[in-house]
């Protein structure tokens, strides 16, 4: 009977057999223990099976996760302006109310770690470590973007930052995630993979295809689940037989965990706990984070499903709002600090559109640069047609 | 008569559909409460309830495997998909089960499914949200593939589509969705679903088109007859199965064709239609069949697509060198 290859004979004839000492298969045995911080309403997770490195955070770091945060939320602010005055083309999705989630997440990764988000990625990329005029640039769709101009806002790419996709389609990054989990596994080293992906997400396919193969293969991957309550109008209980998303790992013997989205630090701990087991351990693990959509799915999105009450319950989740405070008691924000900050954020935020309004835009000739590595036969690069293409 | 916009068009034609059979049922992500990203199912849902109008998670490929195992046993369901780039997850079962189903079972049972996509580019949208992936769907057999261009044809052709027996992938020109035209909601006397239209009579040239191209085509049809030549529209409305006879008709009078599509050119429904016409018109043709559509890249970003789409000057050279041969 001939070989067929499999998953293993190809490891053994690839490059290189798995640096990384892998977990041996078999049933894996429950690990009990204290539960995450939760936020009141949610259940309890699975236990983290490894202490939280316990140095407390000096005022410096938590100083540093609000002016991320501001960052963020002022980005966004300015970003939708932008987008109104239509300097900004295509579909423009915002982290506003992410915040907390957005920095915690980056603050548990390495630099080289690697990222995989959805369309709603500005926040990652800025907090992945991308200045916020190329970040801007893109959104405008400019050559001195990101993704030059070719990508915008839903499809920012940074090989160098290892930001490997923002993507458009639902569900699209999430195998792609276990891959690049998989080829750290190949190759060796310590990186691990994050995959970012909205509530509304854990319905389609992809995402139990991936995590299966994740927790089979014990992939370095920490797939984050950030939890707005709604998928576009869809609100995550009509959407989801299991509502606590983070019990999904459940089914994948993956360990995972929710989190309260809008408190920067408890978001930091959850994603050092799970990115730490992935990196030392080469296991998966599924984070939900709770974090409210302050505004509609889309910059253009009016969210008119949402009821009044709804809308003035996002008030008070407010994270940004929220560490403010919690930094002004601590005694660690005074208002002038906070002002201080909150000027130079939106003077970098500033200086970014007027970077971006002031790029030039994609030469189209440059159309045909980025679909093939080499011409391809028969590729219709240009038709006698096209006038624009003739000189 | 009354005047609709494309969009309502399609609403008003659901909500007949819907009327006259009972088994009639809407499916898809939003579609109910919010009434669609476009909303050309706004309030379906409220006045004929949560069970025929139903708002799904967010799974193409199961909200389309749902519908076939409900068409299996009677229903009629209407899938709506968001974006032209979201059916992806769903050809899976639109290839291998939503086409195959007829013969499986020897023509016991039908697949009367109907998937909308709305589709085509002209709105500052992305990739994903700008595509034409009609030829994925042409390709396979045991589909049936149509696409309106205005009101008129929006609002039998849904109905129509419902109404057949065999599955149907209905193509909506998202960039016409807010054009108005008037619609004659009284009458049935409907175009046959799969019959090819003259949009606009011409004696020198035949442009071919479908869905969103077609009113850049009749503008380009003005303009050239400003010039003196002649064009002849046609709307094939239906890619699968084709109307050659249409096609054929015309062409052996004018001579010149020229088949206008926003897909790319390259392996694109011009293909089949030049290879058709080559094959029926040969003796008659005073040039080769020529193809205007998109290039062979992925769909670009908002800034770039003013290039990317046929425009009246890229249709007007196609013709103009009909003439040159
Ligand atoms: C395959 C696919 N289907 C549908 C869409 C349209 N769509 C874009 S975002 C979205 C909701 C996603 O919700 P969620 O995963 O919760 O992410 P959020 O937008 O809340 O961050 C939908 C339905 C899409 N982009 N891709
Ligand atoms: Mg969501």
């Amino acid at each position: 009977m001939a070989e067929t290859p499999t998953r293993s004979a190809a490891r053994s004839a690839g490059e290189a057999a798995p640096a990384r000492a892998r977990r041996s298969r078999g049933p894996r045995t429950p690990r009990p223990g204290p539960g995450l911080p939760q936020p009141p309403d949610t259940a309890g997770a699975e236990a983290p099976d490894t202490a939280v490195p316990a140095a407390p955070d000096t005022a410096g770091t938590l100083v540093g996760f609000y002016r991320q945060m501001l960052l963020v939320r002022r980005f966004e602010e300015r970003a939708a302006r932008a987008y109104t005055e239509a300097k900004i083309g295509g579909y423009c999705h915002l982290n506003l109310g992410e915040e907390a989630t957005v920095v915690g997440l980056m603050a548990a990764l390495r630099p080289t770690d690697y990222l995989f988000t959805n369309y709603r990625e500005h926040g990652y990329a800025l907090a992945k470590g991308i200045g916020a005029d190329r970040v801007m640039a893109e959104l405008y769709g400019r050559s001195t973007g990101v993704s030059k101009g070719w990508g915008g806002s839903m499809h920012l790419f940074d090989a160098e930052a290892r930001l490997l996709g923002g993507y458009g389609i639902v569900g699209g990054q999430v195998p792609l995630a276990a891959g690049a989990a998989l080829a750290v596994s190949y190759k060796g080293g310590d990186d691990v993979v994050m995959c970012q992906m909205g509530d509304g997400t854990t319905a389609i396919g992809g995402f139990h295809e991936a995590l299966n193969i994740a927790a089979l293969w014990d992939l370095p991957a920490v797939f984050v689940v950030v939890n707005n309550g709604l998928g576009m109008g869809t609100a995550v209980e009509r959407s989801a037989a299991e509502p606590e998303l983070w019990k999904r790992g459940a089914a994948y013997r993956m360990a995972s965990a929710r989190v309260d989205g809008t408190d920067v630090v408890a978001v930091r701990d959850a994603a050092r706990l799970a990115v730490e087991r992935a990196r030392s351990e080469s296991r998966p693990y599924l984070l939900e984070a709770v974090s409210p959509r302050l505004k509609g799915h889309s910059v253009v999105d009016p969210a008119r499903y949402r009821s009044k009450e709804e809308k003035d319950a996002l008030k008070d989740a407010d994270p940004v709002a929220r560490t403010a405070r919690r930094l002004a008691d601590a005694g660690i924000l005074s208002p002038e600090d906070r002002d201080r900050i909150d000027a130079e954020v939106t003077a970098e935020v500033e200086a970014a559109a007027a970077f971006a309004d002031a790029s030039p835009q994609p030469d189209v000739s440059t159309l045909f640069d980025y679909t093939y590595a080499t011409p391809v036969a028969g590729e219709q690069r240009r038709l006698p047609a096209d006038p624009v293409f003739r000189s | 008569m009354t005047t609709l916009t494309l969009g309502k068009a399609l609403n008003e034609g659901l909500r007949k559909a819907m009327d006259d059979d009972p088994k009639v049922l809407i499916m898809g992500e939003d579609v109910g409460k919010l009434g669609g990203v476009f909303r050309i199912t706004d309030g379906l849902q409220k006045d004929f309830g949560e069970e025929r109008v139903i708002d799904t998670p967010l799974a193409e490929s199961g909200i389309v495997g749902t519908a076939i195992g409900l068409a299996l046993r009677g229903y009629r369901p209407v899938v709506e998909i968001q974006f032209d780039g979201f059916v992806f997850p769903a050809v899976d079962q639109i290839i291998t089960q939503l086409a195959k189903m007829r013969m499986r079972s020897l023509g016991k049972v039908e697949l009367p499914v109907v998937v909308r996509i709305p589709c085509g580019g002209g709105i500052g949208a992305v990739e994903h949200h700008s595509e034409s992936p009609e030829v994925y769907f042409t390709h396979t057999a045991g589909l049936r593939v149509v696409a309106c261009s205005n009101p008129a044809d929006a609002y039998s052709m849904i109905q129509q589509s419902i109404a057949s027996p065999d599955p149907v992938v209905f193509f909506e020109p998202k960039r016409r969705y807010w054009d108005k035209a008037d619609v004659d909601t009284e009458t049935a006397d409907w175009t046959p679903l799969h019959a090819a239209r003259v949009v606009r009579p011409g004696d020198d040239v035949t442009v071919l088109s479908y869905g969103p191209a077609v009113k850049t085509c009749l503008e380009a049809a003005v303009a050239a007859g400003e010039e003196g030549r002649s064009v002849e529209v046609i709307d094939l409305r239906s890619l699968n199965p084709l109307d050659i006879e249409t096609v054929t008709a015309s062409v052996h009078r004018t001579g010149r064709c020229v088949v206008v599509h926003e897909a790319a050119v390259f392996s694109g429904y011009g293909a089949e239609l030049a290879a058709r016409i080559t094959e029926r018109c040969f003796y008659r043709l005073e040039a080769p069949v020529l193809r205007v559509g998109g290039f062979s890249t992925p769909y670009p970003p908002s800034r770039i697509e003013d290039h990317y789409l046929p425009d009246l000057d890229r249709i007007l050279d196609a013709v103009d060198r009909t003439f040159g041969w």
